[in-house]
């Protein structure tokens, strides 16, 4: 089952010169571009592994894009994916978030129900590759 | 319709039109540019001249598909201080933007200190750090030959060269990289690391300026400030790049800088201790004689 996390992920896959030019316009618009990585693709999971620093004085995509090839030859088979901050609030916020590389393979999530008082269901979604530690869930 | 359009898409594949490209481009702004703002230097200029036709001459050969692979276009510059290297390099990168060859046309200047590290480990993220910072520009590497120190074999200067060497051939697309340093210790840097020279297509050399020249450049460079000289301090700033020129370390234009600064700081002294009453701006920015020749370099000193 695909993962459909941030913006553009119900289209296909971008290429690298298509993350080039969507990088580029956030740079454009002043936001510190970041690579983020993990291997838990639960909805939940906010904090990714971060790949070095938030890029913040790179005027040009290529900088991103090399680094994104670098976090590939070390995770290639994890979930990757671009964030923009914007500090112009004052505080760091996200603009944009895209996911750029994932798993060959995606297993989905378990969905379970539990009974709990009065009869009420709550549910709860497992990505089956979590049964496994970290760091062996995908290959 | 369809086909009009189809017609048109197949002339312009056919033909191009230089000297339209020429024009559309703005490198004639910045050539002349080049002739205007910079004095002397004509080997440079020439050099420059040839290398942004044959640039152009590439990007329309691009465009009728005879070329398919990017030329290299990493350069180096060689000649003594203060003969306008980085100065030119700054046009180059305005230059190669304009070409279309880098995308964003900046030009991030380092030195050893800012690729180099301290201890292991250290040197390969500083210097990725600054390759990103260039990339879509020029990184303008300032006496690159420091780079390689071959008397410490655990320099770890050998490192950031692997490391650019690497970049350097990789992403040709993204970043031209500038070595820039005196021409003797170039040219020994290159022969102990032949990776570069064979990655290196233009070799520019930086002629010293004429004494003429360089009262030239005195002049420009007091007009830009709004000062002027009269005749007698022109004379005197003459004789001052005469001597100057003999002693050591001296640093061409950059001499000139500094000898300027510190005549504009005499100047300010003998204006504020003579000044009695009102004053116009003419006094003001008007530079005399004595304030140049109270120069220790009259005196057989050495103004650094």
């Amino acid at each position: 089952m695909r993962v459909t996390q941030g913006t553009f992920s119900f289209l296909p896959d971008f290429t690298d010169q298509q993350i080039h030019e969507q990088v580029q316009y956030c740079i454009d618009n002043g936001w510190a571009v970041s690579i983020e990585y993990t291997d838990d693709p639960h909805p939940r999971n906010t904090y990714w592994e971060m790949w070095g620093h938030p890029m913040f004085d790179n005027p040009d995509a290529a900088a991103v894009v090399y680094e994104l090839n670098e976090c590939r030859k070390v995770y290639g088979s994890y979930y990757i994916r671009i964030i923009a901050f914007d500090s112009s609030p004052g505080w760091e916020s996200i603009r944009l978030s895209f996911i750029v590389n994932r798993p060959s393979e995606e297993p989905g999530f378990k969905l379970s129900r539990t009974e709990v008082k009065g009869r009420n269901i709550q549910y709860s979604i497992t990505p089956y590759s979590s049964d496994k530690p970290q760091g062996s869930r995908y290959k | 319709m369809e086909n009009e359009g189809q017609e048109k898409e197949s002339e312009i594949v056919t033909e191009v039109n230089l000297k339209e490209d020429f024009q559309a481009s703005g490198v004639a702004d910045i050539l002349a540019e080049l002739d205007n703002s910079l004095i002397g230097l004509t080997p440079v200029k020439t050099r420059i001249k040839e290398t942004a036709s044959l640039l152009l001459v590439d990007k329309a050969r691009e465009k009728l598909g005879l070329v398919n692979e990017s030329p290299t276009l990493h350069m180096s510059f060689s000649g003594n201080p203060g003969t306008g290297k980085t100065t030119v390099a700054l046009k180059m990168a305005n230059l190669l933007f304009r070409l279309g060859y880098v995308r964003k046309g900046h030009l991030v200047t380092v030195t050893r200190d800012d690729l180099v590290g301290q201890y292991i480990g250290h040197t390969a993220p500083k210097t990725k750090e600054v390759l990103k910072k260039a990339m879509g520009g020029v990184l303008f590497i300032d006496e690159a030959y420091y780079l390689y120190r071959p008397e410490n074999e655990r320099d770890y200067g050998q490192e950031a060269i692997e490391i650019l060497l690497q970049v350097m051939e990789n992403n040709r697309d993204d970043l031209v990289v500038i070595l820039a340093g005196y021409k003797d210790k170039m040219d020994k840097f290159f022969e102990s690391n032949p990776g570069f020279r064979s990655r290196i297509a233009h070799h520019i050399d930086f002629p010293d300026y004429s004494n003429n020249e360089l009262l030239e450049i005195a002049e420009v460079m007091v007009a830009s400030m709004n000062y002027h000289f009269n005749e007698e301090s022109k004379k005197a700033m003459a004789e001052y790049i005469k001597i100057r020129k003999k002693q050591p370390h001296f640093a061409n234009a950059r001499s000139i800088r500094n000898a300027i600064d510190r005549a504009r700081l005499r100047q300010a002294n003998r204006v504020f201790n003579n000044s009695e009453g009102p004053i116009g701006a003419s006094f003001l920015s008007q530079i005399e004689d004595i304030d140049i020749r109270q120069s220790r370099v009259f005196s057989g000193g050495i103004d650094k």
